[in-house]
């Protein structure tokens, strides 16, 4: 393509059916204790690689 | 639903719902403004779709005249542009709509403990939301018998679960050190027989640590904290002890050695910004120039009467900083060095699922806080908030059903202030404890979060994007 580049695909649906399994970090155990992120937590769910 | 933005030449786009992130040239940039505006902007000037804009085998001329004239784009850019974005809306890579279901647990199992060890402190940090360490409830440290039963809480409630978080927490819980090691001790002896793996951190001051301490954190703890503002004169204008003296000669010599042989093992030197250094870039260079890699420099959170208190006019400031902070590590991944921004930490790729950032922290499902005395709360920002106390390990491993119900609610897919936000599946609607102490309901966001969060979320999606066309 020359207009567009894609860094992402779609992920967030692909996510729903094997997501949720909870084994992944809670975002205030990392280093917030006071704003909710949570985009940047490592997935843990094996059947999803 | 788009965002559309452009950082330094580079325009990007976020497809909210699929997830996607495209960077685009200058004339699929302005032609998917267009297209965003006529469909869902303010000045919906036409009555359109994407559907009825992308089934044409040629860019509409209403988009193409105006990208002609306005922008002097040529035709063959142009009709590039149109087939290129039409080929990511056939792709459900723009304009993509939520067609699946986000199916949430009926039940959540506590996977991960906020240990208040110690609810003492040896500093008295000015914006301290601990009021001093104690909670505003005496100061005392949290026995054994106590954490004891917090672990088995924590085995019998988490169901299948198999990772456990212990995070050991204050006040300063290097107060209570002896009962941190006999609390791993014991969840360590009981991993095996429960088929369960603890991960314990530890959020220090750094004031008592020695070198015992430092191996032992080293060795146990998957992550420490370790709070340090800044630079000196920043860091001892907020945090001192009881007699007024400032921390940091006293931790920074004991924090880098602890770094120096933590052996690649997270770790976190973590700040906090408040009106008195809206300059806090300077902050994170400063924690950078010490020698240390990992670093989160985070807004306080006070009341908004408190003169320390972030409020909407220093949003320009702290902006800019981010822009700057943005800048700096831009430069520093160019020459290859290693240099992480927790707020500006994203992965768009194999992050968390759609499950995780719908529901966002977990408090009072999946996470709780445990006090000296074995209350459950539904995290440690509402320790010390009677009408939010879930139970008592000592007494049942029972918690009150309506206020898990009530927290079970707490879903961006309930927050209808997030509903048309494009941030919504980076925050989950922000932290509850902001929410509740802003607008007394936990479903309704702090706005001046929500500004910053979408801020630092522009800028690490930015980062992304320079990455990907660096490698280029």
């Amino acid at each position: 393509m020359k207009q567009v580049k894609t860094l992402v695909k779609k992920t967030l649906k692909k996510s729903a059916c094997k997501g949720g399994c909870g084994e992944c970090q809670t975002s205030c155990q990392s280093a917030c204790k006071t704003s909710c992120t949570v985009a940047n937590q490592k997935c843990e769910n094996e059947a999803r690689k | 639903m788009l965002h559309l933005y452009s950082h330094n030449g580079i325009n990007i786009v976020l497809d909210v719902e699929s997830g996607s992130v495209h960077v685009l040239e200058p004339a699929a940039y302005e032609l998917c403004k267009l297209i965003s505006d006529a469909c869902y902007g303010d000045s919906a000037y036409l009555k359109v779709t994407p559907e009825s804009v992308f089934i044409n085998s040629a860019c509409p001329s209403v988009f193409k005249d105006k990208l002609i004239s306005v922008f002097k784009f040529d035709s063959n850019e142009i009709e590039d542009a149109y087939s290129e974005l039409k080929e990511l809306f056939e792709e459900e890579m723009l304009f993509a709509k939520r067609d699946y279901a986000i199916n949430l647990p009926e039940d959540y199992p506590v996977k991960a403990l906020c240990l208040h060890i110690s609810h003492d402190c040896n500093l008295r940090c000015k914006y301290c939301f601990a009021e001093g360490g104690d909670f505003g409830h005496g100061r005392k440290n949290m026995p054994f018998e106590v954490a004891k039963k917090a672990i088995d809480f924590v085995i019998e409630r988490s169901g299948t679960r198999h990772n456990l978080e212990i995070d050991f927490f204050g006040g300063e819980p290097l107060i209570n050190f002896d009962v941190v090691k006999k609390t791993v001790e014991y969840a360590r002896s009981l991993e095996k027989q429960h088929n369960k793996n603890f991960r314990f951190t530890i959020t220090t001051n750094g004031i008592l640590l020695n070198d015992e301490i430092a191996d032992y954190i080293n060795r146990e703890m998957s992550n420490v904290v370790l709070s340090l503002d800044g630079r000196k004169e920043v860091n001892d204008s907020v945090r001192y002890d009881v007699a007024g003296n400032g921390s940091y000669d006293r931790i920074v010599p004991k924090f880098k050695k602890l770094v120096e042989n933590r052996k690649g093992k997270d770790y976190y030197v973590r700040g906090t910004f408040t009106t008195q250094n809206l300059d806090f870039a300077s902050d994170v260079e400063h924690i950078r120039s010490l020698g240390f890699n990992q670093v989160s420099v985070e807004p306080v959170v006070l009341d908004s009467h408190d003169p320390l208190a972030i409020k909407e006019e220093h949003l320009e400031k702290i902006f800019s900083e981010y822009d700057l902070l943005t800048e700096k590590l831009a430069d520093i991944h160019k020459k290859g060095d290693f240099f992480n921004f927790f707020h500006f930490m994203i992965d768009l790729e194999q992050g968390p699922c759609v499950i995780k950032r719908v529901k966002g922290c977990g408090c009072g499902t999946e996470y709780v806080a445990i006090t000296p005395d074995g209350d459950i709360f539904p995290c440690h920002r509402f320790v010390g908030m009677d009408e939010f106390k879930l139970g008592n390990v000592m007494d049942s491993f029972d918690t009150k059903k309506e206020l898990l119900d009530y927290f079970k609610q707490s879903t961006v897919l309930n927050k209808p202030v997030c509903e048309d936000c494009w941030a919504k599946y980076y925050c989950s609607g922000g932290c509850a404890a902001n929410n509740y102490n802003c607008h007394g309901d936990i479903l309704k966001p702090h706005e001046i979060s929500c500004e910053m969060e979408r801020k630092r979320i522009e800028c690490a999606i930015y980062l992304k994007a320079l990455e990907a066309i660096g490698d280029e």
